[in-house]
């Protein structure tokens, strides 16, 4: 059998680049590609949390200008991330700066923002405004509602959209490669390049890891964030992971 | 390119719109054949689902695993399996396998919220189950199934842009053309053609919407948020 021939060396090759210790050392090695893949996209999550998370925050909490801001955001979603890459990676002032850092970094925020400002958003909105109406008649100030009240009852959307920003972003930093920011996706544009499928392959396996990784343990953080009495409406188990919203992987 | 090159010319279209226009129509193919088969596959696995509890675990456990892989790194774990990477195959059922989790949740959410009395006035009616299921519970799903395709659409449309990478064409040939020549004007062109396209599409989707489904006037509502 020919094709099963060729379906067991290509296994047994890509065996051999996991195995081979030149992929595992020094800076294209594994260790290191992954730890600026996870470097570049804690950056951008922590990044849009303060940026999304911010305007979602004052929008939620005063009522007001959401829908303009939801609907900014819903349209920036379009915008293909590939094209703002290769866009800042070619601005001069932006281009290779801190090895590419900073081109990948402005194209992963403006896709992680989205998410994170309209969950933040609509999870503010949906506090109920007796509870909200409750609090203030207790005496609390517009900063302590704020902080005591609606935050801790909007978490489950906020993490649902810090969980899809991430997921997200992990995904488009493979991307980043592209324009010269070396992470996981290295290994597979270089493969895909020269035509070696095994490289290829093999870098792509470890994207995936890597994605499934995050996206499991974002979900078991949402959980362990989540004040107990909310826990029971969470949905659970793998529809957890479904799109609440219009996702945009790359 | 030099360093003060304008951020758009003009006679870069006007010049180049044969390429363009061929670049949109293959963006536009692709992006149609991935949501057709998407359809084709998600709606028969989505009545399963439903139809079948013990079936939603594999299901969507297939569906969100194909979901969380990075479109580039599925390319390139595809291209051994369909034989080559810059293939239709490899790029369609990659795109394909992106659109069948939105597709079959919004589905399955769509014909789990038909109101228990509603069925139970079909069958009082003496409809069959297949004939409530085709005349009673898929109608009132479809405001769903439209929300998906909404969300599935602006999804593919976007992702084909990544094709460019394993050598095929789209929009992202424009893009990739502009990074390799350090030109931002293809760039800008691709990105701006994507958009434009995601949205009309979008109107598109709504429009069959509103005659397919006239009693749901708010397409908002529906939207799973």
């Amino acid at each position: 059998m020919v094709i099963w021939d060729h379906f067991r060396h290509f296994v047994a090759s890509v065996a051999a680049w996991f195995t081979t210790s030149a992929n595992w050392k020094g800076s294209t090695g594994i260790p290191e590609l992954v730890w600026r893949q996870a470097e570049l996209s804690l950056a951008v999550v922590v990044g849009a949390i303060i940026v999304g998370g911010g305007i979602g925050l004052v929008l939620g909490h005063t009522g007001r200008g959401g829908l303009v801001a939801v609907n900014a955001a819903n349209a920036a979603r379009a915008v293909p991330s590939l094209a703002l890459l290769t866009l800042f990676a070619i601005v001069p002032w932006i281009s290779l700066k801190w090895g590419g850092f900073l081109a990948a970094f402005l194209a992963l925020v403006v896709l992680a923002i989205p998410p994170i400002l309209t969950n933040t958003y609509v999870g503010m909105r949906e506090v109920d405004a007796e509870v909200r109406d409750a609090a203030k008649a207790m005496g609390l100030t517009g900063g302590q509602v704020l902080r005591t009240v609606e935050l801790p009852l909007a978490t489950p959307f906020l993490m649902a959209g810090i969980r899809t920003a991430s997921i997200e972003v992990v995904a488009t930093s493979t991307l980043a490669a592209y324009v010269s920011y070396s992470d996981l996706g290295t290994p597979v544009i270089s493969g895909l390049n020269t035509n070696n499928t095994v490289e290829a392959f093999a870098g792509a396996l470890l994207v995936a890891a890597l994605a499934a990784v995050v996206a499991m343990g974002l979900g078991v953080l949402q959980r362990i964030l989540t004040p107990i009495p909310l826990r029971r409406t969470m949905p659970r188990g793998l529809g957890a992971s479904a799109p609440r919203e219009a996702p945009a992987l790359a | 390119m030099g360093a003060a090159q304008p951020f758009f010319q003009w006679s870069y279209v006007t010049g180049q719109w044969s390429q363009i226009s061929s670049d949109l129509l293959q963006h536009i193919s692709l992006s149609l054949l991935a949501l057709g088969i998407g359809l084709c596959l998600s709606i028969p696995l989505a009545l399963l689902a439903w139809r079948y509890r013990v079936l939603r675990p594999p299901v969507f456990g297939f569906a969100s695993t194909l979901y969380i892989i990075p479109s580039l790194a599925l390319f390139a774990i595809l291209g051994p399996i369909t034989g080559y990477v810059a293939s239709y195959p490899t790029a369609e059922v990659a795109l394909v396998g992106y659109t069948l989790l939105i597709l079959i949740w919004n589905t399955v959410a769509g014909l789990d919220a038909v109101p228990q009395d509603t069925r139970e006035a079909a069958t009082a009616m003496g409809y069959s189950r297949l004939a409530a299921l085709v005349r009673v519970d898929l109608p009132l799903a479809l405001p769903f199934v439209f929300a998906g395709l909404r969300v599935a659409a602006a999804t593919v449309i976007g992702l084909v842009t990544v094709t460019a990478l394993i050598g095929l064409g789209g929009l992202g040939r424009q893009i990739t053309y502009g990074f390799n020549i350090g030109y931002y004007t293809p760039i800008i062109v691709g990105l701006v053609l994507s958009v434009v396209l995601a949205a009309l599409c979008d109107l598109l989707i709504v429009a069959v919407q509103r005659l397919a489904v006239p009693w749901s006037r708010s397409s908002r509502r529906a939207r799973v948020r």
